[in-house]
């Protein structure tokens, strides 16, 4: 692949706004999808014939279906708060990459084709045709954001530039316009099970070697057990836990910690992802059916808590999304079969789904964990607030817990710990650069300029309070760090799991007898028997 | 009654009119439009009060831009408080008869109309000079600002300056309106181009961006309370779609489970 040679960006000593420069990220966009991956999500092989009206049409569709849509594009003043807001535009310094200027690339073709004023007096209000170039731009640009909702915490009105570049990429899927990474690996996550197409025998065979593993590195008989019938907790977990570094670290952590919890777990090889891209192509039918699996696994298994290993859109989806598709969740009215069908399975007592954070973080609070924190002192540690995780969901059910939970769970187990710049964390924490189904090489140059300001703030800590570790929960995170980390000088071997950290510092002795529901439920002994029964024999 | 009352009392019904039934129309549109999915912004409210005061909050102190731009939040505010004392002190001219005590209080309302201009003055200057707000400028939105400011400084001329209008007679023709007592208006060119420009104002309300309005109360972003996990929300396109079993995707991915 013959990558474009760019220029990698320097790092500020605060961040500035840049002066527009007009058409850098201007290109072709990341690689297209083509037939073999477009058919089975339902969409057309190539650009179809009619596709200005297809497109319409379909614009028409969804501002009917979406109140996000329609609210959004019709109340921007054009105030330009959310201009600087975007780590695309501060990094790349392309105007089109400012949020309110990508929304009106969409908003332009709406106004042309659905307001009054856009109909007759296009160039007033600039209102603007559906052609070529237009697509094109679309295409491109709507490429260009990790739908990391930044812009709408700044917007007086919230506009989410991301439910913008959702509806964008559902219609240039529904004109047959694909991208290739996405589609690609919806294919494989809607057939197989995960993004990586790991068939159920090789997952197995992983999972087997990572037993042996921990026992050998760690002296206990830590299990990561499959497809087991009448466990207590589900797990699902971003596949690239299962093999990617540093995301196994922290599969291996959760396995730690429900050892010394002393819970029965499985994880399935039905639904053995816990991303779901069809969040980023912004169609609500394929995210449902990718969530339909997990609803299937949890059923099938028995199961009565489902959890969520560290995985940023993923949580988004569980969190936020789970319990309108599939049913996860709690609260369905008696008359929704459906939802009450799995409903009435899962454990009310928990919260459904629950966060690995949240659970671990349970724990911590009630004593059941010990920890040798010195194990983490050669590390200082920050945390990277990822931002489906901190602008879209929340832990433990007070206000702002997903951010207060994962900090006071690395408190817990490092001596050492530090945040980045106010203005850089929280609900204001600057995207990785890789989210929103951008994390493929042939977008490694808006990759790495996206990186810019989070690896400016960190640079700060980095320089200021000797910080050397970088701990997120996220996988998308994970992996864009490991690649543009090194871009920036930084040690790329620096960005963990927050269970990593977990890992490394978590006592284990032989697993407590009393089972971790807060009233001493008492049958969980049966399934973790079972548990090890199942993994041995198959 | 002159031949220009006729035309401005027409163009009052006719604008007041497009108004009501434009606004009335976006907003029935707004408040159908299901929002299939639960997607608040963080800080996220975790109850319906804490949603209730999050709207106060962005409705009266613009809460979420004084974060974003203390520069846009300031003249946006300017401008915006400005323009509801003002509108508040402009009852006066509709209602009919003697006036209520209180608005001898709200004498000083008419200095508000400065802060008004000051801060529409400022967000043109920005517009204008500010290459990144020029880049999003379409010239409806220049145009929507030189409206107000025209707007706005004539009223401050007749308010202010030697060139008073006949205020009697400027409420005998609102109160009219109002009560269908048509009466005839005062003709100075600055009140017409005043009393035109807010005609034209109401009229293009529903259409254009001033849609902010019943917007900021609409956004799903801003209204939704964070309770996903414990309350099963579902859109009525989506129920319908799922106890038929109508995802298209089933000859492809296969039924549903
Ligand atoms: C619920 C009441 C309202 C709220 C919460 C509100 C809020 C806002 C906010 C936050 C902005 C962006 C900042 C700025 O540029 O000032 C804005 C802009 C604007 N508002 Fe309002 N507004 C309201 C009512 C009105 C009304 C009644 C008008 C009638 C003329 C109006 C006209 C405008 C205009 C023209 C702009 C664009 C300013 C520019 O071009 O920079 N607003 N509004
Ligand atoms: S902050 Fe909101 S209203 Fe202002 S320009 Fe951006 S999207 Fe439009
Ligand atoms: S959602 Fe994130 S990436 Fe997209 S425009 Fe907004 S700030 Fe940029």
């Amino acid at each position: 692949m013959a990558a474009k040679e760019f220029d990698i960006p320097k790092l500020p000593t605060y961040i500035e706004i840049p002066e527009l420069n007009h058409g850098v990220m201007d290109g072709d966009g990341p690689f297209k999808s083509v037939e073999e991956f477009q058919k089975p999500l339902g969409f057309p092989g190539e650009k179809i014939d009619n596709w200005q009206e297809v497109a319409i049409a379909k614009m028409g569709e969804l501002k009917s279906k979406y109140r996000s849509v329609q609210v959004f594009l019709d109340s921007c003043v054009k105030c330009g708060a959310c201009t600087d807001k975007c780590h695309y535009f501060l990094g790349s310094s392309d105007p089109k990459n400012m949020p309110v200027a990508r929304q009106d690339l969409f908003r332009s073709v709406y106004r042309r084709h659905f307001t009054f004023a856009g109909k007759y007096f296009p160039k007033l209000v600039g209102a603007k045709e559906l052609d070529d170039d237009m697509l094109d731009d679309w295409y491109n640009y709507f490429h260009q954001c990790s739908q990391c909702r930044r812009c709408s915490v700044f917007c007086p009105y919230g506009i989410d530039t991301a439910e913008i570049s959702m509806a964008a990429r559902e219609i240039l899927d529904t004109v047959g316009v694909g991208q290739k990474y996405c589609n690609q690996i919806l294919g494989k996550a809607l057939t197989v099970g995960n993004n990586l197409g790991l068939p159920e025998p090789a997952l197995r065979d992983t999972l087997i070697d990572l037993e042996e593993e921990v026992e050998e590195d760690f002296g206990a008989p830590v299990k990561y057990p499959l497809d087991v019938k009448g466990a207590e907790i589900l797990l699902i977990t971003p596949s690239a836990d299962f093999f990617a570094e540093p995301h196994i670290d922290g599969l291996i952590g959760y396995g730690k910690v429900f050892y010394q919890d002393g819970v029965s777990w499985t994880m399935s090889s039905y639904a053995s992802e816990g991303a779901n891209f069809g969040m980023f192509i912004g169609s609500y039918d394929i995210m449902r059916k990718a969530a339909l699996r997990i609803r299937k696994a949890a059923l099938d298994l028995e199961v009565s808590r489902v959890m969520v290993g560290e995985c940023g859109h993923a949580w988004r989806v569980a969190y936020s999304f789970w319990n309108t598709l599939s049913g996860v969740g709690a609260g369905a009215q008696s008359s929704d079969e459906h939802a009450m069908r799995l409903q009435k399975q899962l454990d009310d007592r928990y919260p459904q789904p629950q966060h690995i954070i949240e659970y671990t973080h349970d724990l911590i609070q009630r004593g059941k964990l010990n920890f040798d924190k010195s194990e983490n002192d050669d590390r200082t540690v920050t945390f990277h607030d990822s931002c489906n995780v901190a602008r879209a969901t929340n832990m433990g059910g007070i206000e702002g817990g997903q951010f207060i939970l994962p900090r006071d769970v690395i408190k817990a187990v490092c001596n050492n710990y530090v945040d980045m710049e106010r203005s850089t964390i929280k609900e204001s924490t600057f995207c990785c650069g890789g989210g929103g189904g951008l994390l493929t090489d042939d977008l490694m140059e808006i990759r790495v300029k996206g990186a810019m300001p989070r690896m400016q703030a960190l640079k700060e800590v980095e320089k200021n309070e000797g910080v050397n570790t970088l701990a997120a929960i996220c996988a998308i995170c994970k992996s864009q760090f490991s690649k543009v980390l090194p871009k920036f000088d930084f040690d790329p071997y620096m960005i963990v799991s927050v269970h990593q950290l977990v890992s490394a510092a978590i006592i284990l002795d032989k697993p407590q007898t009393t089972n971790s529901s807060p009233d001493g439920q008492t049958d969980a002994e049966e399934p973790v028997i079972e548990a090890e029964e199942t993994a041995e024999t198959e | 009654m002159s031949t220009i009352s006729i035309i401005f009392t027409a163009l009052f019904y006719i604008s007041l009119f497009i108004f009501i039934v434009g606004m009335g129309r976006k907003i029935y549109q707004f408040s159908v439009t299901p929002a299939p999915l639960k997607i608040p912004t963080a800080p996220t409210p975790l109850t319906q009060t804490g949603v209730v005061f999050r709207m106060i909050r962005e409705v009266t102190l613009f809460e979420s831009l004084f974060r974003s731009n203390k520069w846009i939040w300031l003249f946006g505010f300017l401008f915006h408080f400005g323009l509801l004392l003002v509108l508040v002190r402009h009852l006066r001219y509709f209602i009919p008869g003697d006036l209520p005590e209180i608005f001898l209080l709200m004498q000083p309302f008419k200095y508000a109309a400065f802060a008004m201009v000051i801060g529409l003055g400022g967000l043109l200057v920005r517009r204008i000079f500010v290459p990144r707000i020029r880049y999003i400028s379409a010239p409806s939105d220049y145009l929507m600002l030189l409206m107000l400011i025209i707007i706005g400084v004539s009223g401050v001329i007749m308010t202010f300056t030697n060139n008073h209008t006949d205020v009697i007679m400027v409420k005998a023709f609102a109160s009219g309106l109002v009560t269908f007592d048509w009466a005839n208006l005062p003709t100075e060119t600055h009140f017409l181009v005043h009393l035109f420009l807010v005609f034209v104002l109401l009229a293009i309300f529903p259409i254009s961006k001033l849609l902010h309005v019943p917007g900021v109360f609409f956004s799903p972003t801003r209204n939704q309370v964070d309770d996903a996990r414990k309350k099963r929300h579902i859109s009525p396109w989506a129920l319908k779609q799922e106890k038929e079993h109508a995802v298209k995707l089933d000859q492809t991915l296969g039924k549903d489970e």
